[in-house]
């Protein structure tokens, strides 16, 4: 138990650290990398808490898909990121007001509210017990019976984002040539070859 | 002290204060804030996973999942956007996306 908490202790505070380090970094690169460390550590948050499932999804879909993503994105453009952070100063103090305030709200609720024993084991889907069934299962026998069409509209949430994605960056060059195999292959002899009777001493 | 349901409130609230931060110390550039956005999901899940574990009631899991789903349609989105802001504009800065004022 106490290595349990210690673990807690150790992911927290990483993943704090990684926060804070996102936002202040002064290379973007380097703010992806600390993001990808922030959800490795969420991750094990996860684990701890017992959503092993939640928390490999985590790590395939956040660090393996979207954090490559942003660093694809970060790489491939190119701007001068020192100016980008020109006048931060401005509005870091309202910033951190407003963001401290807000954090003082939430502690307080946090500090102040209470779990009713009561509650826990009456919502909706009960978790069963790990020794019957563990999380995967349970989240998949929930997912394909009773949120099926919840599935299914996160698919198609993600299909239109992928055709959005795509229908957004494709873009058609005017002046560029390519290679179009299938006009090769359609040429016929007829078309192209033409015989040219030339007489003698003269020429075309 | 064993860890409850605060902690993780705790660790949560205090992420979410981060990415709400960040999106003020960052205000010029839109990769940054696109990332701070994600931390605030993050604290979100952070927050579903918890109570749902604590409860005893897997629909928080699974609408975290969601969350994760709609959290990365947001950022292929937002990013293809962004490129497509970038060709045409040369920068990602927030001050320059005005061409839709009027």
């Amino acid at each position: 138990m106490a290595i349990a908490t210690l673990c807690f202790y150790v992911f927290a505070a990483i993943l704090v650290a990684c926060g804070a380090m996102v936002i202040t970094a002064r290379n973007p690169v380097h703010s992806v990398l600390f993001l990808i460390l922030a959800f490795f550590n969420a991750a094990g948050l996860f684990v701890l808490i017992g959503a092993e499932f939640l928390a490999m999804i985590l790590v395939v879909v956040y660090v393996g898909a979207v954090a490559v993503l942003f660093l694809f994105v970060v790489m491939m453009l190119d701007i001068n990121f020192r100016d980008m952070r020109k006048g931060a100063k401005r509005y870091a103090g309202v910033g951190a007001a407003i963001g401290i305030v807000l954090l003082a709200e939430i502690l307080l609720v946090v500090g102040t509210w209470q779990l009713d024993p009561g509650l826990s084991g009456a919502g909706a889907a009960p978790t069963p017990a790990i020794a019957d069934m563990h999380n995967t299962r349970a989240l998949g026998n929930l997912i394909y019976t009773e949120y099926v069409y919840l599935f299914q509209g996160a698919g198609m949430v993600l299909l239109v984002a992928m055709m959005g994605a795509i229908v957004l960056t494709l873009r058609q060059r005017e002046g560029v040539k390519r290679q179009r195999i299938a006009d090769q292959v359609a040429r016929s002899s007829k078309d192209e070859v033409r015989k040219v009777n030339v007489s003698s001493g003269s020429g075309i | 002290m064993a860890v409850g349901l605060e902690h993780y409130l705790t660790v949560a609230a205090i992420l979410f204060a981060l990415g709400l931060f960040g999106i003020f110390l960052n205000r010029r550039n839109v990769i940054i804030i696109l990332m701070s956005i994600e931390l605030m999901l993050l604290a979100v899940n952070i927050n579903l996973v918890a109570f749902s574990v604590f409860l005893q009631d897997l629909v928080g899991q699974i609408f975290a999942m969601l969350v994760l789903t709609v959290a990365a349609a947001e950022a292929a989105i937002g990013l293809a956007i962004l490129v497509v802001f970038y060709r045409n504009r040369a920068s990602i800065s927030v001050e320059d996306i005005n061409q839709m004022k009027g």
